[in-house]
């Protein structure tokens, strides 16, 4: 039978040891239903779900809530919005009683005297070019001036199909004002022209990210089995899709066979009540979403089909730290 | 059908239970080490252990609190705790 200490040697069995009692119980939270941008392909707009409910607007009842949360074993809490710097005092609710991430287009600054330590990821879609036609402005002119050298905050860079050959760029304005970058892939949910993804840009982005990985490690948080799954969308031969994918809402989980899931994990919409299908957009298909962190939960949860090989179980390993390293479970 | 009450028989049916549902290879109820770590070494988890219970569950005619499942790390501590279930 294959162990895990029959594949390892010394120094990965230490590294696994590091983060195999985690136990990271995460769920997502629209903070609100309002954003102070609106960009082409965002889902919580495209698909409606900025109208899916009316929005909790009593501080108490946020409050209640999340220690209902954390009673229910959750350990992240994921923001999401809407724009959740809009509403700093429930981000604040959730920052004083559980483990948070908050992401954020950056056009607000999280003030530090408040939230010292709270991860906050900023979303960038691309270059200057990419980013006013996706999202009227260049976001990361005023985010850089808000976050440079701050070593809670990393970017989020949503490559899309446009990026290919121009990542460097990106990469190299982030390193330089001293923050950390982790890449996902666009999923084209209003279908704008030109960027939905074609098997062989799949090909040459992976090449790329693996590429900016090996020449700017200390910038890029991710690792190269991630961008295989990603641009692949197969993991271990199999393929993403609904039948798949860990990150349904667990009470609304009525697939069968169950695939290997997130424990407990639910996205509740802002009224604090209703709960979404999925950590992203019901409208998407499933079998072409490229939700960065779907799919590294996907890995995640599958930990005992890598314990096949050593390099199967040391891709497992990369994945599951870089995710710990993006939220704060262990140090970049 | 009378059910095995001996904390040796219980940990085979526990390691034959486990073989089977989770398709282990490899491996027989009389070679699986009772005291190896399931989570850390086989990477079971709580699904897996979910899975597992059902089956022990219904043969046993006991329950599994699921409160309990981070303490069923070994093939062991879950025969001790089908035997502890019997006794009460």
């Amino acid at each position: 039978m294959k162990t895990v200490s029959s594949l390892l040697d010394d120094e990965w069995y230490a590294r696994y040891k590091r983060i195999s009692k985690l136990n990271i119980r995460s769920s997502i939270y629209d903070v609100t239903n309002r954003c102070n941008l609106r960009c082409k392909g965002c889902f919580f707009f495209s698909s409606g779900e900025d109208k899916a409910a009316e929005e909790e607007m009593r501080q108490d009842r946020w409050e209640a809530f999340i220690d209902n949360e954390k009673e229910r074993g959750v350990n992240l809490a994921i923001l999401i919005g809407g724009e959740p710097t809009l509403y700093l005092d429930r981000v604040e609710a959730f920052y004083r009683r559980l483990p948070t991430f908050c992401a954020t287009n950056g056009l607000i600054k999280v003030p530090r005297d408040r939230f010292p330590d709270l991860m906050v990821g900023i979303s960038l879609w691309g270059d200057e070019n990419d980013e006013k036609t996706l999202r009227g402005k260049d976001t990361f002119a005023v985010s850089s001036r808000h976050y440079a050298g701050d070593p809670n905050t990393y970017y989020l860079y949503t490559i899309t199909p446009k990026q290919i050959g121009k990542i460097e760029k990106i990469i190299c304005k982030i390193k330089d004002v001293g923050v950390k970058v982790h890449m996902q892939l666009l999923s084209n949910d209003e279908g704008v022209d030109g960027f939905s993804w074609q098997p062989e840009e799949l090909n040459d982005v992976r090449f790329e990210m693996d590429d900016m990985l090996d020449r700017y490690p200390d910038t890029v948080i991710s690792c190269k089995y991630y961008h295989e799954v990603i641009t692949t969308g197969k993991m271990l031969g199999r393929p993403f899709g609904w039948n798949e994918c860990p990150s349904v809402t667990e009470p609304l989980d009525t697939r069968s066979p169950q695939p290997k899931r997130l424990i407990h994990f639910i996205r509740w919409a802002s009224d604090l009540k209703t709960m979404h299908r999925c950590c992203t957009s019901e409208t998407r298909d499933c079998r072409t979403c490229k939700d960065g962190a779907a799919h590294m939960s996907w890995v995640m949860v599958n930990k005992r089909a890598h314990i096949r090989t050593t390099k199967d179980l040391q891709n497992w390993i990369e994945v599951y730290e870089m995710f710990a390293k993006l939220y704060q479970f262990i140090p970049w | 059908m009378a059910v095995e009450t001996k904390e040796t028989d219980i940990i085979l049916k526990v390691a034959e239970v486990l073989i089977e549902e989770l398709k282990l290879e490899d491996v027989t109820p009389t070679t699986f080490e009772p005291d190896i770590d399931l989570v850390d070494e086989i990477g079971i988890d709580s699904m897996d252990l979910a899975t597992v219970a059902l089956v022990l569950q219904d043969h046993y005619g006991i329950r599994f609190d699921e409160d309990d499942y981070p303490t069923l790390t070994t093939v062991r501590k879950i025969a001790l705790y089908i035997a502890a279930r019997l006794e009460s």
